[in-house]
């Protein structure tokens, strides 16, 4: 993969299609989490999950009639079935179940299958702490981020890379909207690794853009500045395809042979994955664009506005 | 003109690499702890209450509540229980590999807080008179488990006898052993349940003046080494609410493990491949040193005691990642300093050194996250930060360190001078100067 000046990708010139897609998708992302949502495991909801292992295959109507019969009261509010030959099952309940109700369903399922079940349980405050803490690990994290960028690069940098940041995050949310996969703990993890990858992705291409606009003599048209992206963007476009490929090599392989619990963990990363490359590649570099040229358009004009002698007269 | 030493210096150091991780590396990866989620096991977070109303939780009373708690744990013979503070009033207790949860749940949790009660629910007798450690399983005459009891003072029990003997009549002249004796209990309502909430209520026929009483109770022999050990590892000086448990069936676990691993390698397989094919001879060079990465990265959290966890993992994909992408940002700069006409020699070293300030401001921010999400974040967020930084730091002595000792050993020995495909660039790209 050469890319050469005449056979150079023009990411520039389709940055508005780039834009809009990700402003509609934006759109679409929050109707569909405020409408459908996410599918919140017990990590976040209060509530019990108890873990059935059975010797024989089991059905969904069979493991609701099993809770029945456990005692009153027991209707679970979902059953999911697991392993090779669904004789696994996980029975979730909204809302904590205490300990004599524990024990009394464990009992029941150690006599029917001679297996004790696991139950975990969760109160909302913890859930909720942690997916805050881990909100407001990101925030000020990103803002971190912003300060170090500024200092070693320049302002607007660090504001670009936070968007493609936050969009990564955002993406994988609205993705796990529409399949409806169970947000846990583990998915908290892939979205932060996203987020570590996002982040380590772009700064690379800004590198890149940073140094060609210290070798680039003079900027004076729109053009000059889109010429330095598109050429950065080309210069790093196989260092980005390699290492996106290679990180999806490892998460695709986690995700087809990997165990059951750590799948939809790697699905995330897998989803992230993607849309870390395509914000790099066609966002964040393209919005730093338009904002650079806001801002040197201002400060051309800036020397009128700073001569008050000049500017009087005119009001 | 081919300086042949550093290029048998390059062998030396893959063969003593290869010889120290060959030997080790089993011991390692063997040594790491792994998490609930990856071995199974059964996690309990608490939030610590004050027994009585009005005192307050302190410092010193967490620490006391974790010592009561390992002690019981002990009981359950868990190998490497973990219980740790967490916050101002929140205790976590994680058990791996621990098969009975139900009596795990129980033992945590009970109070252990014994008392000797008459049939109006007067205290007569605290936990406080019971001897260190006195409590034991015996039998009866009839063959039946009974736990005995040894109290500080046999005078007091004898008094506690007489007072009953003097102020009831049969027949209410019993004395109420209660185990966790709770605000509201009451003997005349638990009297007429089929499993009353107190252990037994022996009847008193003459003053008893000795330090060896025997609790009978109808149990059953487990039952009674059960609580014989509640009583001997001390009674919390607090209340403990569950307020998050996790629980991983042990096989649950250990099919994620093992397929986890198994993913794992043809992941890395595929990656070092790749590489190879990619970037030839500096994608040997690559494979050299994820390899070492990754053993390293192993050997630290192991000397860290770390727990590994699924987070833990997805750090340890992400260092991967990071690593190979400052093999590819240098070498990818490498090509290209070719392309532009100049040396080997001199691709090699501009190269390396224009790579390193990219490699190091994408580092820098990752760590920057991770530090952040480490000081805000709970547990597993926590485990995730922690791996992540390991992570990056050893990615960046290898991938950039130990990729610029191996690929200049062979750079420097000019074997390559004038050789440009073995980089993967072809003579037709390169511009003439």
């Amino acid at each position: 993969m050469n890319f050469k000046t005449n056979k150079r990708v023009p990411f520039v010139k389709h940055r508005k299609k780039f834009f809009l897609f990700s402003l509609v998708f934006t759109l679409a992302g929050i109707i569909l989490l405020s409408t459908a949502g996410l599918n919140l495991g017990i990590d976040f909801e209060s509530g019990s999950k108890v873990e059935v292992l059975a010797d024989e295959t089991l059905t969904e109507e069979e493991v609701y009639e099993q809770f029945a019969e456990a005692g009153s009261g027991y209707e679970p509010d979902d059953v999911t079935l697991a392993g090779d030959n669904n004789e696994m099952a996980y029975a979730s309940f909204i809302g904590t179940l205490d300990q004599a109700e524990i024990a009394e369903i464990q009992n029941y399922f150690v006599d029917q299958y001679d297996n004790e079940p696991s139950v975990s349980t969760v109160s909302p405050q913890v859930g909720q702490e942690l997916a805050k803490n881990a909100l407001i690990s990101v925030l000020i994290a990103s803002i971190g981020i912003i300060i170090y960028v500024s200092i070693r690069f320049q302002f607007l940098y660090g504001v670009a890379s936070i968007v493609a940041l936050l969009h990564d995050a955002f993406f994988i949310i609205v993705v796990f909207s529409i399949v409806q996969f169970e947000v846990n703990v583990p998915f908290i993890a892939a979205v932060l690794t996203i987020v570590g990858y996002s982040i380590n992705d772009t700064i690379v291409t800004f590198d890149r853009i940073r140094e060609n606009m210290n070798e680039t003599e003079e900027i004076k048209t729109f053009d000059d500045l889109a010429e330095v992206v598109d050429v950065s963007l080309n210069q790093t476009l196989t260092r980005s395809i390699n290492t996106v490929l290679t990180v999806v090599f490892a998460a695709v392989c986690i995700f087809l042979l990997g165990g059951e619990a750590i799948r939809s963990f790697s699905f995330a990363l897998v989803i992230g994955l993607i849309a870390g490359t395509y914000s790099s590649l066609f966002l964040a570099s393209q919005l730093w664009l338009v904002w650079k040229w806001k801002s040197l358009e201002r400060e051309k004009n800036k020397p009128k506005k700073e001569d008050p002698e000049d500017l009087e007269p005119e009001v | 003109m081919v300086k042949k030493s550093r290029i048998v210096a390059f062998f030396v150091i893959i063969a003593l690499l290869g010889g120290i991780i060959s030997q080790t590396v089993m011991d390692t990866a063997k040594g790491i702890n792994l998490g609930l989620d990856l071995q199974g096991g059964f996690e309990i977070l608490y939030e610590v209450n004050p027994a009585e109303d009005g005192s307050e939780i302190t410092e010193e009373t967490l620490q006391a509540t974790v010592s009561a708690l390992n002690q019981r744990v002990n009981v359950l013979g868990v190998s490497e229980p973990n219980i740790s503070i967490e916050g101002e009033d929140r205790i976590r207790v994680q058990l791996a590999g621990v098969e009975d949860q139900q009596t795990a749940r129980e033992l945590l949790a009970t109070e252990a807080d014994l008392s000797f009660r008459d049939v109006d629910d007067n205290e007569r007798l605290s936990g406080e008179d019971l001897e260190e450690n006195g409590a034991s399983v015996g039998f009866d005459q009839s063959n039946q488990p009974v736990v005995t009891v040894t109290l500080r003072d046999g005078n007091a029990f004898g008094e506690v006898t007489e007072d009953i003997l003097n102020d009831y009549s049969p027949p209410n002249n019993r004395l109420v052993i209660w185990l966790d004796y709770e605000e509201g209990d009451s003997f005349a309502e638990e009297y007429q349940q089929e499993e009353p909430k107190y252990l037994s209520a022996p009847a008193v026929n003459q003053p008893l003046y000795h330090k060896n009483i025997q609790i009978e109770g109808n149990f059953e022999l487990e039952e009674a080494e059960f609580l014989a050990e509640v009583l001997n590892s001390g009674s919390l000086p607090v209340e403990l609410e569950e307020i998050y448990s996790n629980a991983v069936g042990a096989s649950l676990g250990e099919d994620a493990m093992e397929k986890t691993i198994f993913a794992g390698f043809i992941g890395i397989g595929l990656i070092l491949a790749y590489m190879m094919i990619y970037y030839r001879f500096m994608g040997v060079v690559a494979a050299i040193t994820l390899s070492a990465y990754i053993y390293i990265v192993l050997t630290i959290f192991n000397w860290m005691e770390g727990v590994l966890t699924l987070p833990g993992i997805a750090a340890l994909i992400l260092g991967v990642g990071m690593a190979v992408d400052a093999n590819i940002i240098t070498y990818e700069r490498i090509k290209e300093e070719i392309r532009s006409g100049r040396s080997i020699m001199s691709a090699f070293k501009s190269g390396s050194r224009r790579s390193l300030s990219t490699i190091l401001d994408a580092n820098i921010t990752t760590i920057l996250a991770a530090g952040v999400l480490f000081y805000y974040g709970t547990s597993s967020v926590q485990g995730f930060a922690v791996m992540l930084i390991v992570s990056i730091l050893t990615s960046f002595l290898t991938a950039v360190y130990g990729s610029r000792l191996l690929l200049g050993l062979w750079v420097k020995s000019r074997i390559f001078n004038k050789k440009p495909r073995v980089f993967g660039v072809k003579e037709s790209e390169i511009n003439e100067l």
